[in-house]
């Protein structure tokens, strides 16, 4: 009861703290902007400790926050050999395949009329579509291995790459395709001189969208079906051994590996997208 | 008012002859007579304005010679070829209403985009860019972003561009019509400045009448559309202007001559 | 140069590109089965007696698909019409889909038509479950969404505490929670649709909040300063300027949100197959039933085009309603 108690006054203390944070004196600061949801997820974690706890909650239905820390320090190993799998050959590797041949196809489309007018349509289509449930047919033709996760992220992140790119190597404006036409320039020239670093800013909305898009593929395609490794296969595996803690830790990795690779993409985003109005902090 | 024959040709060929042009866009709502039985020679070395209501098709026509429209009727040459031909063989530099300076690029980078597309040699390219930013003055921001300067150094160092690879021919689009009154003044001045140092034979849309009567030799009055030349009017003032030039008796008399010709074009 | 006006009279006739490239793609699918399908069909057509090069399975099974259409190009007739086909057909998938559904329901012992209610066999009963998870699921979520993301907009404490985690939530492949949630809910007796509604919501909560604060502050300095004159409190400036204006931005991240909901739906079957189109692919799978997964997913995918598109379909009337159509 007394734990109940606590969390109660845990979530008074830390409202109490944002909210002075959020209005007081200090608010406008990088420091606060960053302490303040910090203080509200540690409010979270430390209210989830003390509930489950004094509530008696069963650790097989929501196991507390220390609980999982156990389970995730006592299997690194195990988690580390789980991310490789998933993360850096099943999502990575589709994610590079995937753009890569989005971005080729997005050259091609633009260059011809015919084909974007045909394609684009489709492509704005197939990222509608629930792509993950061609994961049985993937594992099918490619096997249980990391290759079947790799073919479905490739499927799911290629037509919203293929759908940014387009969009953004179309998003020039007439004044500065007119520009390069007075030098007769060629459209190769043109590509390389104003239509690509045009595109940039679209280019890399696609890229972080598909940075989500690649984990859950590779993670949902392991629910399919899948070799004893694997954050999906983690996951499903140790539901059925009631494994909660286990099964915690592998979302927390699954969730740092997704925060840290959208992370990236952004600082390179930043680079070179520098000189577009909403990275220069507009409105 | 009758079509003035073919009145500019001084002494050589003409650089840029226009003959019986016409020119109808097809659009969405119709189609749109821009251009209407329009006939001009422009001579080499000459500063020729053009100035009419918004809509009169000047645009329309300086596009025409920059090859970046096509005529439906009539004859166009530059440089004794078709306007694509001269298009192709860089003939002329063209200067925009907006600077339109690609942001990703510096001032200097910008001015690059010209010579790095039409081949010039590395050296040779960092020679013009010093040597045009020398010329509009804006030597030491080769290195800024277009978005850390004004709009009128912007348009300065679009106009430094248009300059870069030594075209003979200068299209300008309403350069300076986004600018405020002084630093309209100044960019004036700095551009009869050039005009005497290079030589260029320049083509200049504008709508304002003393912006036109102060830069040009030649001023083509146009009226509403369908666009048609009401009057072609060599200035006869000396090439050397001071901007207070403005106040004496002969400019007012041509800036007079200039509204009576857009006057009568509303009235046809 | 003219990219916009170009002269009707010049715009030659030809086959509308979308159709042409369905066209092509049906080409090479059905260009694409020969190869996929060779090993089977190469069997199948051994056991007739057929001449087949190499003549025994075991010698083909490390063999390169495209050598052995190459090598047996008279024996290939079935490839087109396998039982248990690596790629199906497009028409061996729409009998499929027509089977299963309208036949099914029409014909089939337990169709509506002889038993009074859907076959459990049919894809229109799962396609049925599934779109029942997914709308629940979105219509909380895109609730749950809205209410939030005013809140935001109106208290500086939920905005610089909780839109950190919105954004950052959705670099995180959420949809890996739904076995857990699903197991969960189930080992406390809560099964069938609530558990999936809340994948579903879960999934759909965050692209609406996001795109909702985005349009919800969207109106520009100068209108905010219109409604300041005029001395209007907050929830007046929220009813007339800042909802109207968010309208766009809500139908654009409710189209997302629908897409993941059916995501969610789809997953959440995975765990604990009681119908649904996810638990009718995982069972497709598991028995080798491929014209059952092809057609399944193709149910799912027209669901969520419909979906979608209804979607798109509100907005349009939405717009024009308030004005704001283009």
């Amino acid at each position: 009861m007394t734990l109940v108690v606590l969390a109660l006054a845990l979530w008074a203390g830390g409202f109490a703290l944002n909210v002075a944070l959020a209005n007081g004196p200090a608010r406008g600061t990088a420091a606060a902007r960053l302490a303040v949801p910090v203080v509200f997820g540690a409010t979270v974690l430390a209210m989830w400790e003390c509930l489950v706890r004094g509530l008696g909650v069963p650790p097989v239905i929501l196991p507390p926050p220390s609980q999982i820390a156990q389970t995730f320090g006592a299997n690194l190993g195990l988690l580390w050999r789980d991310f490789v799998q998933t993360i850096l050959k099943g999502a990575l590797g589709g994610y590079i395949i995937g753009c890569g041949a989005a971005f080729l196809t997005a050259l091609l489309v633009d260059r011809y009329r015919y084909l974007r007018e045909g394609l684009l349509p489709l492509g704005n289509f197939m990222a509608a579509l629930p792509i993950v449930g061609t994961a049985p047919i993937l594992v099918m033709w490619f096997g249980f291995g990391w290759q079947s996760k790799a073919a479905v992220v490739v499927l799911m992140v290629f037509f919203p790459m293929l759908v940014n790119t387009v969009a953004g190597l179309q998003d020039t404006t007439a004044m500065q395709r007119d520009l390069v036409r007075t030098y007769a320039a060629s459209w190769g020239q043109t590509l390389i001189k104003l239509r690509l670093p045009a595109a940039m800013p679209f280019i890399f909305n696609g890229l972080k969208i598909s940075t989500t898009l690649a984990l859950v593929g590779a993670i949902v395609a392991e629910f399919f079906g899948s070799p004893t490794l694997g954050l999906g296969f983690r996951i499903s595996t140790s539901i059925g051994q009631l494994d909660l803690g286990m099964v915690w830790s592998a979302i927390v990795v699954a969730a740092l590996a997704g925060s840290v690779f959208f992370g990236l993409v952004t600082v390179i985003e930043k680079r070179l997208t520098f000189w577009h109005a909403s990275q220069r902090g507009g409105r | 008012m009758s079509q003035p024959a073919s009145s500019l040709a001084d002494s050589g060929a003409p650089v840029i002859r226009a003959s019986h042009l016409d020119l109808t866009f097809q659009t969405a709502d119709g189609p749109v007579h821009a251009l209407k039985d329009v006939s001009l020679d422009i001579p080499k070395g000459a500063f020729v304005s053009f100035i009419g209501p918004s809509g009169c098709g000047k645009t329309t026509l300086l596009r025409c010679i920059a090859a970046l429209e096509a005529p439906t009727g009539g004859e166009l040459s530059v440089n004794g070829m078709s306007p694509d031909a001269a298009r192709k063989a860089r003939a002329y530099g063209y200067v925009f209403q907006a600077a339109g300076l690609y942001p990703w690029r510096t001032i200097g980078g910008n001015i690059r985009l010209p010579l790095e597309i039409m081949g010039f040699s590395k050296a040779d390219q960092k020679d013009r860019v010093a040597r045009v930013l020398e010329l509009v003055e804006l030597s030491g921001f080769a290195d800024k972003f277009p978005w850390q300067l004004s709009g009128g150094m912007q348009q300065r160092a679009s106009i430094a561009r248009a300059l870069a690879f030594d075209a003979d021919i200068l299209l300008m689009d309403e350069p300076f019509g986004a600018l405020d009154e002084i630093v309209r003044d100044r960019l004036n001045e700095e551009l009869l400045r050039l005009w005497a140092r290079t030589e260029k034979t320049i083509a200049f849309v504008t709508h304002s009448i003393p912006e036109a009567v102060y830069l040009s030799t030649h001023i083509v009055v146009m009226s509403p559309r369908p666009g048609r030349i009401t009057d072609v009017i060599e200035s006869p003032l000396r090439k050397e202007r001071p901007l207070d030039i403005r106040d004496t008796p002969e400019f007012i008399e041509i800036a007079h001559r200039v509204r009576e010709g857009l006057r009568s074009g509303y009235q046809e | 140069m003219a990219d916009a006006a170009v002269p009707l009279t010049a715009r030659r006739w030809r086959v509308p590109p979308v159709l042409a490239m369905i066209l092509a793609i049906m080409t090479l699918w059905y260009a694409a089965a020969v190869p996929m399908n060779v090993k089977e069909v190469l069997t199948q057509a051994e056991r007739a007696g057929v001449a087949v090069s190499p003549p025994s399975a075991a010698e083909r099974r490390d063999m390169g698909h495209l050598v052995l259409v190459a090598q047996n190009p008279g024996a290939l007739g079935a490839s087109w019409s396998l039982d248990r086909a690596r790629l199906p057909a497009p028409h061996q998938v729409l009998v499929e889909l027509y089977d299963s559904t309208i036949d099914e329901e029409l014909n089939g012992r337990r169709g509506i038509v002889r038993s009074g209610s859907l076959s459990n066999r049919s894809l229109i009963y799962h396609g049925w479950v599934t779109l029942n998870a997914t709308f629940v699921g979105f219509l909380i979520g895109a609730g749950l969404g809205i209410a939030l993301a005013i809140g935001i907009v109106h208290s500086r404490v939920m905005d610089m505490s909780v839109m950190p985690w919105a954004i950052v939530s959705q670099t995180i492949p959420i949809v890996a929670l739904a076995p857990m949630i699903i197991v969960v809910l189930y080992s406390v007796g809560v099964q069938g649709l609530i558990p999936k509604a809340v994948i579903s919501a879960y999934l759909s909560f965050f692209p609406v909040v996001v795109g909702m604060v985005k349009g919800l502050r969207s109106p520009d300095a100068m209108q905010m300063d219109l409604m300041r004159t005029y001395n209007a409190g907050a929830p007046t400036v929220l009813w007339k300027l800042r909802l109207p204006a968010s309208v766009p931005y809500l139908f654009a991240s409710l189209k997302i949100a629908i897409a993941a909901s059916l995501v969610g739906a789809i997953v959440g079957e995975l765990p604990v197959q009681q119908g649904g189109l996810g638990a009718r692919m995982l069972a497709g799978s598991y028995y080798g039933q491929t014209a059952q997964i092809w057609a399944a997913l193709f149910m799912a995918a027209g669901l969520a085009a419909v979906l979608v598109w209804a979607i798109g379909w509100l907005e349009r009337r939405t717009l024009r309603r308030i004005g704001m159509s283009a």
